[in-house]
């Protein structure tokens, strides 16, 4: 498997901005242990669109945490630009979360406290080179709703303003946990939309996890996982735009 | 931009929303604040204006009496190394005639310099004008006893001086430093219409009193150059001749000691019962924030997903607290500084202060800001802590499942009992023994704060009981101004309706074991006595041994002996003899600090016959005016004591000092045990909200669902009131030991009454909690419940 990712390496021709190596999880659930991830070898390259596909337990969710800094891994190495971050401490992955890495989640999880543009200020606040949270929303189509607080807005707008505060302080990486798991197909296709959007206007190296099949034909690249291997990496040699999508 | 960070004003909205539970906090943080402030700057005040009167009015470090002397005399004192000034008085006890006013009323006319301001213990005028120089009728009289008779300058009243009666103009009422707490040396409490303190010019009570060129008292000032001790000793050596019972500094004068013992309970009130009720506050802020931080796991791994670090989170959380706790500060001091000025203005007029300074330390505002901050930080840092130390993946995860199990009770096969939703409120409590118990010791404080501030009220009663009930049987004191023949006992005891009588002998001591020693009444009296008894610990009657001394509890504490021990009696009057004594036992006694010995060994160490100080006795209360007129007219006969009145002076004294004290303190009590019942339903409703709202979503009811939270809620404060019985005991006990004085002991004594009370507003506070938290529950949001994740 190694051997074929590298040639996606040499077909692509792109800058591996991810080197993910021997990647294992095991976490202890009471008295069984869990092997989320078993061994995975994967690289992520500059501006492109990833979709990690699989059945749910099949580690993607873990392996796209342990790549945005938000759990470490039980072996194994990730390399970010040359940066070890299997080695970092937790500091440093406050630091990297907070310079390089945009998240989207299934559920949202935006603060309900806060109005939709101030949502995406509470990341550009503390970014170094933020856009204008307004910008950010407007690249998501909410500009008229950014004064509405998260129960005032639907489904799929929260999930979109939730992109905004992902991208709002220009990441290096927008990583994307089921961001339509929880939205109807329709509503899901212009919450994808925005994030494609995203990935061809500024460039973002997007990661983006799902178990729907149907999703992958967006992506450049698809990485198939199952029971925490890599099973089988595909290149869409044409890329759908989510508007074509149907599922 | 706005000029408000969005974490500021997810901070504030936070706020906004949690506000019934922020208030909660707030108040419960106030109260104690409120306490503290309160409490010591009350006893500052009153120490403060105690202070500055004395000083203000040239109060006398040493005191002598003695019998006659004369004036000449007094260059002699004057040379004694170490003194500042000296006044020499003359002191004349006195009966006085009120109109209206039947018992015997007595009182101590002291002279004032014929011309100019006395030079020692000089008097506030509170109404009225100073004496005239030459007038021999003017009388000034001390205000608490004015007040207690209602009489104005420009009255009259009679006094008896010598066995001659007079008639006195009063011309001013005036307070002086000497007789603050205005108490008659042989009472144990203050009772303002029996005794009263006046002052005449010098030259009209030595006329009325035999005393003129000679004086029987003296007070002094020391400039600081000789030590009180070696002043006293030079004093006694030239006084002795002159039938001195020894000169005494402050410590051991009455109106100043007595002070000084109230005082210092109250000082003890105002330090410990704040500390419990921060402890209380800091608690609950530590419980609240924790939960509440723990419902905010999420928002929290999403800050840190995003790239804030765990001390920007943590300074969020820590925000919010510093708001609720300075809001909770301002409230408190304010309401303390207010509190405490009323409570100061109360106890100033209960104490007799010419004027009051109210003092608020600035030291106690920092204290406050200090203990409030500490509180705040202990509450949160622990919690944020914990919030923060999990991995953002692991934190924005639902929580694991924990894993339920069947509770003790089901295990025991007793589950067909239960229904469903009463098998999930036990499994829940069960699953979180830690949460439940700090729910369950929440609550149990607030109930606890309440026992420990009620109880007061039952240890009163039981004092009285026992003082007024149990140990005295008489209906009257009689009490001499000289020891007397047994044949003033035969007199009484032939008035017509006196039903018995029994004698007593008391004479000042000074007891003496190695270098500590203590001035009091030694109390002759009889085991076939039967109106006046000692008791022990469980109520017993002491029988008092042929030779030997029984001290009060206190007394024994004070003086470092036990039964067994020897120590040393010094008599202060007569032949002043010294003998070594053994103590024989203890006696409970909640009041005063005596020591007794039987009246045959007192009179054979007195080497008197059958002297006597005063006599017990009952009567047929139908005669109860004659019997007073008679002893208006025994010229021995230096006042009664009715045990009715008694127990009034007791009430007046010392219960109204304690149940001023006790108001505020419920008060504050009632409002914590709201404060902590409110906030652990509301927590519990934070909690459970989801898993409510699916249960309705599943068809439960309102109702069914409401009584699985609140199920829940009931159990924990039924488990909260035992618990709460037990601290507030222990609360009470640790209170009730500090506050041991030479007055009073208070004993501990708490009646079910006061449970039933404490259970009983935990109850309505959980009831009304209750009802609010339903109405929270009903209108749930079913749909909001749904969207977002467990």
């Amino acid at each position: 498997m190694k051997e074929s990712l590298l040639k996606e390496n040499t077909a692509t021709a792109k800058t591996a901005i991810f080197e993910v190596r021997g990647l294992t999880k095991v976490y202890g659930m009471g008295e069984v242990e869990v092997h989320a991830l078993r061994g995975v070898d994967m690289d992520l390259y500059e501006g492109e669109l990833v979709v990690l596909l699989g059945p749910s337990g099949s580690g993607k969710s873990t392996l796209l945490n342990i790549i945005g800094g938000l759990d470490g891994p039980s072996s194994g190495t990730v390399t970010y630009m040359s940066k070890n971050l299997t080695l970092a401490t937790d500091r440093e992955l406050t630091e990297y979360r907070r310079r390089h890495v945009g998240f989207v989640f299934q559920f949202y999880n935006l603060i309900p406290s806060l109005t939709a543009k101030e949502n995406v200020s509470i990341v550009t606040e503390i970014a170094e080179n933020p856009m204008d949270p307004a910008d950010a929303l407007a690249i998501v189509g909410l500009s008229e709703r950014k004064d509405h607080f998260p129960a005032q807005l639907s489904g799929g707008e929260q999930q979109r303003v939730a992109i905004a505060r992902a991208i709002a302080k220009n990441p290096s990486v927008l990583l994307c946990d089921e961001p339509t798991g929880a939205l109807d197909s329709e509503t899901g296709i212009v919450v994808l939309e925005a994030l494609d959007r995203v990935n061809r206007e500024l460039g973002t190296t997007t990661a983006l996890i799902t178990h729907n099949m149907d999703i992958a034909s967006m992506a450049d690249r698809v990485i198939h996982l199952k029971a925490g291997h890599i099973s089988e990496v595909l290149i869409n040699s044409e890329k759908l735009s989510p508007g074509e999508l149907v599922w | 931009m706005s000029s408000l960070s969005s974490l500021n004003k997810k901070l504030f909205r936070d706020l906004w929303r949690m506000k019934g539970q922020a208030l909660a906090i707030i108040l419960v943080v106030a109260c104690g604040v409120a306490t503290y402030v309160m409490s010591i700057s009350t006893y500052d005040s009153l120490e403060t204006t105690r202070t500055g009167f004395n000083r203000e009015y040239r109060f006398a470090d040493i005191f002598a009496s003695l019998k006659r002397a004369p004036e000449s005399l007094t260059a002699r004192l004057s040379e004694i190394p170490g003194i500042e000034r000296i006044e020499t008085r003359v002191v004349a006890p006195v009966t006085v005639d009120i109109e209206g006013f039947e018992d015997p009323v007595t009182g101590l006319v002291s002279s004032l310099p014929d011309r100019g301001e006395p030079l020692l213990n000089n008097l506030y005028l509170r109404s009225g004008r100073f004496l005239e120089p030459g007038r021999d009728n003017e009388v000034l009289l001390n205000e608490a006893f004015a007040k207690s008779h209602k009489i104005k300058p420009g009255e009259s009243i009679t006094i008896t001086v010598n066995g001659r009666q007079q008639q006195l103009l009063v011309v001013g009422i005036a307070l002086s430093p000497e007789h603050i707490f205005q108490i008659s040396p042989t009472a144990f409490y203050p009772d303002f219409k029996r005794y009263g303190v006046m002052w005449m010019n010098r030259s009209a009570i030595s006329t009325a009193y035999n005393m003129e060129g000679a004086f029987n008292d003296v007070v002094i000032s020391l400039s600081g150059e000789r030590s009180e001790e070696e002043v006293l000793e030079r004093l006694d050596l030239i006084l002795e001749p002159y039938g001195s019972r020894g000169g005494y500094g402050r410590e051991y004068q009455l109106s100043h000691r007595y002070l000084t013992e109230e005082l210092k309970g109250l000082q003890k009130m105002a330090t410990v019962y704040p500390v419990i009720f921060l402890g209380v506050a800091a608690f609950l802020l530590n419980v609240v924030m924790t939960r509440m931080i723990s419902t905010e796991r999420e928002q929290i791994a999403i800050l840190k997903a995003f790239g804030y670090d765990n001390l920007e989170v943590g300074y969020l959380y820590f925000k919010l607290v510093l708001i609720i706790s300075a809001i909770g500060l301002a409230i408190g001091i304010y309401a303390g500084v207010w509190l405490g000025e009323n409570l100061s203005n109360l106890y100033m007029e209960f104490y007799r202060f010419p004027y009051l300074n109210y003092v608020l330390r600035p030291s106690v505002v920092i204290i406050s800001c200090l203990i409030s901050l500490l509180a705040a930080i202990s509450g949160t840092l622990l919690a944020v802590r914990r919030a923060v130390k999990l991995s953002p993946a692991v934190a924005m995860r639902p929580e694991p499942p924990v894993s339920y199990r069947a509770t003790f009770i089901e295990r025991l096969g007793l589950q067909s009992f239960i229904s469903q939703p009463g098998r999930m409120i036990l499994r829940h409590l069960e699953r979180r023994p830690v949460k439940s118990l700090m729910t369950v010791v929440g609550i149990a404080f607030g109930c606890a704060i309440m026992v420990m501030g009620t109880c007061f009220g039952d240890a009163i009663d039981y004092m009285i009981d026992v003082e007024f009930n149990i140990s005295r049987h008489d209906d009257l004191i009689v009490s001499f101004i000289e020891p007397t023949s047994g044949s003033a006992l035969n007199e009484l005891k032939s008035l017509e309706g006196v039903f018995h009588a029994e004698p007593f002998r008391s004479v000042p001591v000074k007891l003496v074991n190695g270098h500590k020693s203590y001035r009091t009444t030694l109390e002759g009296t009889s085991n076939e006595n039967r109106l006046s008894t000692l008791l022990d610990q469980d109520l017993k009657k002491i029988e008092l041994p042929p030779e030997g001394i029984v001290l009060t509890e206190h007394l024994g504490k004070l003086l470092g002996v036990r039964p067994g021990d020897r120590l040393t009696i010094e008599v202060l009057e007569g032949e002043r003899p010294i003998k070594e004594a053994q103590v024989a036992a203890l006696v409970k006694q909640f009041v005063g600090v005596s020591a007794y010995m039987e009246i045959d060994a007192l009179a054979r160490f007195m080497r008197e016959g059958s002297a006597i100080s005063g006599v017990r006795l009952t009567f047929d209360p139908t005669y109860r005016a004659d019997i007073y007129s008679r002893l208006k007219d025994m010229p021995r006969v230096a006042g009664s004591l009715a045990r009715e009145d008694a127990l009034q002076n007791f009430n007046n004294a010392m219960a109204e000092q304690i149940y001023i004290f006790i108001f505020f303190i419920i008060s504050l009590a009632t409002i914590i045990a709201f404060g902590v019942v409110y906030n652990s339903a509301r927590i519990a409703l934070a909690e459970r909200q989801r898993e409510l709202g699916s249960l309705r979503v599943l068809g439960y009811t309102r109702g069914e669902v409401s009584y699985i939270l609140l199920g829940e809620l009931a159990i924990l404060t039924l488990l909260a009131i035992p618990l709460g019985f037990i601290i507030g005991r222990g609360l009470a006990k640790y209170i009730i030991d500090s506050m041991q004085t030479e007055l009073y002991r208070i004993p501990l004594v708490i009646e079910s009454d006061t449970y039933a009370l404490s259970a009983l507003v935990v109850l309505i506070a959980a009831v009304i909690s209750g009802i609010i938290v339903r109405e929270k529950l009903d209108h749930l949001d079913l749909v909001e419940v749904l969207k977002t994740k467990e």
